[in-house]
């Protein structure tokens, strides 16, 4: 539909009066803006009853105008048809004067956000520490009473967080134990020690590679399903419907996930570092042609049962790390979608840093004690 | 221009086997409030989505402002450009603000508008929707559902559309913001001169501010006309619907004012 253009003009008879014509709506806005900006007096009457199409954008200029030239908007000249409309843009526009401020400078709201940053990540510590001594409360009251047990539950959720995600960490402990092979022996081949590789490759899988990557695949794939599981269920208020029913949340709902974790993430890790001897063999046969044999022989001469225990000693700690982090965070979801993602994003953050900082802790710990 | 921006013939609706609408027809008449109820699954929401050319129908024809919308190919500018929609719970963009929400049909049909030009038509429009200006600067979470559906509303105006499309409008609002939202409808559809399709369960509202109302059931418009027209009409759902014990209430709550 093409609308007859608006036109702004002095009627021919009396100068000191605009008449207004065409269409006034929202489509000429950017026309009528700067042709309204243009007016000037002396004006003393508006005949706006010649507008054949008005619309509420055109209604705002049209009173703009009326402004502009200091003319009562209630002596506007309108067609019949036109002052409901224009009526209601004028009650709507004098509501409320003021337009709200757009608050502190840039510099304020940084040091805000920074202050708020600090203040949150102390908070989330404090809240980890007493949802740890929720969770250790309510497991001594279910542990003694097998009625409270949850065994369904409970493997569910190592099917879920175990066996499925075997293949993934043993394919990346494979990939990671080959990189780590090549980079030895870019170094070692100066040296002619080649066989020092195996060492390395043990060494590093045994102690930490092994348990902490499978942490850290479990901190991305599992303590963000327990947010997601734990926090859509908080938003449909199913939390608190159990309560309500006499049900505990964490009896029903962390624990058979705490107890999954604590069982299949040392086992993973078992798998992890198997998987990381491999890549490396591969790589030594291949590359450096260290016979298979020997391969094996080197990791029993150099590997005691201690570097093993060091790697999986830590497995436990951080399966408890990754399941409080993942299941509080799904209890601190709020009533939005929106939340539920925004915790989902925080347990993996969280998860994947405590895991790293406790990892990093334990390894001067264990060189201390001179393991 | 004909009298009728909306107009529907034998639309088919179905997802695989389950057949939602067949022969459906129905027309949408200038300057009405048009309002649309039926029970769970009749295919209010779906019937919309295809007037809007959100989904390709199965067959029939919809014509909106003399433009086809049932074809892949259909051209929706003209839609787009002169049709507001407010969703059920406002659907306003999380990540903006409210007057941010307003602007954007506004940047998109008219990118040489001046910033400030289009921050006041947005802010008009907030006003004209009941929201006072200190709702602009503030993100739809932080608004209560009432006002997240006003400044829906205030979206759904922002280009000073004829047709106005509302899915359940009043559905989780107290009964006093409902009734304030209905009052808020009626007054803007005579002073802007609008057209609206409104999906409701409010016997309320259809009492309050419809000019008449159309019944969905059995894959068609069971019957249209007036709310006392349609409240006689011989079926089952019709009857329960409109002489069960809440529209007695809704219908007695009404009657000292008219």
């Amino acid at each position: 539909m093409s609308a007859s253009s608006p036109q702004i003009a002095a009627d021919p008879d009396r100068p000191e009066r605009l008449r207004l014509g065409g269409a006034w709506l929202v489509d000429q806005a950017v026309e009528l803006d700067a042709a309204v900006a243009r007016q000037r007096g002396p004006i003393n009457a508006i005949d706006a009853s010649g507008i054949t199409r008005l619309d509420a954008a055109g209604a705002m200029l049209l009173l703009r105008l009326a402004q502009r030239l200091e003319i009562n908007p209630e002596r506007l000249e309108l067609a019949e048809q036109h002052h409901a409309l224009v009526e209601a843009v004028a009650r709507a526009q004098t509501s409320d004067e003021g337009e709200p401020d757009l608050g502190e400078p840039s510099w304020r709201r940084l040091l805000a956000h920074v202050g708020r940053a600090v203040a949150d990540s102390w908070g989330n510590l404090v809240q980890l520490l007493a949802f740890l001594g929720q969770t250790l409360a309510t497991a001594v009251r279910v542990l003694p009473n097998p009625r409270l047990w949850r065994p369904t539950a409970t493997v569910h959720h190592m099917e879920q967080t175990g066996l499925d995600a075997l293949p993934l960490v043993a394919l990346l402990s494979f990939l990671i134990g080959a990189v780590v092979a090549f980079l030895g022996a870019t170094v070692l081949k100066d040296f002619g020690a080649e066989l020092f590789v195996v060492d390395l490759v043990a060494y590093a899988f045994l102690r930490e590679m092994g348990v902490l990557l499978t942490a850290i695949l479990l901190a991305g794939r599992t303590a963000s399903a327990f947010t997601a599981q734990i926090g859509t269920m908080k938003s449909r208020e199913e939390i608190d419907a159990m309560r309500t029913l006499g049900l505990d949340p964490v009896a029903l709902l962390v624990i058979p996930r705490l107890t999954a974790l604590l069982i299949m993430l040392p086992l993973l890790a078992v798998f992890a570092m198997l998987a990381g001897l491999l890549g490396g063999m591969l790589v030594a046969v291949m590359t450096l042609g260290i016979p298979v044999e020997l391969y094996i022989s080197r990791v029993y001469e150099s590997i005691e049962l201690r570097h093993y225990l060091v790697g999986l000693i830590k497995a436990p700690l951080f399966a408890l790390v990754i399941a409080l982090v993942g299941c509080m965070e799904g209890f601190k979801v709020g009533g939005t979608a929106q939340s539920v993602g925004e915790r989902t994003t925080s347990a993996v953050v969280q998860s994947i840093t405590l895991v790293i900082v406790i990892n990093a802790l334990a390894a001067v710990f264990f060189m201390e004690i001179g393991w | 221009m004909s009298d009728c921006p909306i107009v529907i013939r034998e639309l088919k609706n179905q997802f695989g086997s389950q057949v939602v609408h067949e022969q459906l027809d129905l027309d949408v008449r200038r300057g009405e409030i048009l309002g649309v109820v039926g029970g769970s699954g009749t295919g209010k929401s779906v019937l919309m989505r295809a007037i809007l050319g959100l989904r390709l129908p199965q067959g029939g024809r919809i014509e909106v402002l003399g433009q086809r919308v049932d074809r892949p190919s259909a051209d929706l500018e003209t839609l787009r450009r002169r049709s507001g929609v407010l969703f059920q719970d406002g659907a306003l963009f999380s990540s903006l603000t409210v007057v941010e929400n307003v602007e954007v049909p506004l940047k998109t049909q008219y990118p040489k508008m001046s910033a400030r030009l289009r921050h006041d038509l947005a802010l008009l429009k907030i006003r004209l929707a009941g929201l006072s200006a200190e709702a602009a600067p503030k993100l739809p979470s932080e608004l209560s559902g009432g006002m997240r559906k006003r400044a829906g509303l205030a979206r759904a105006l922002a280009l000073d559309p004829e047709l106005l499309f509302l899915d359940e409008p009043t559905a989780g609002l107290d009964p006093i913001g409902a009734a304030a939202f209905d009052e808020l409808l009626l007054t803007l559809k005579q002073s802007l001169g609008l057209t609206v399709f409104l999906i409701t369960h409010d016997l309320d509202t259809l009492y309050a501010i419809c000019d008449r109302v159309a019944v969905l059931g059995e894959k068609r418009i069971l019957t249209i006309g007036s709310i006392g027209e349609v409240a006689d009409f011989d079926h089952d759902w019709v009857q329960e619907y409109f002489h069960g014990p809440r529209a007695r209430a809704a219908q007695a709550a009404r009657r000292p004012r008219s």
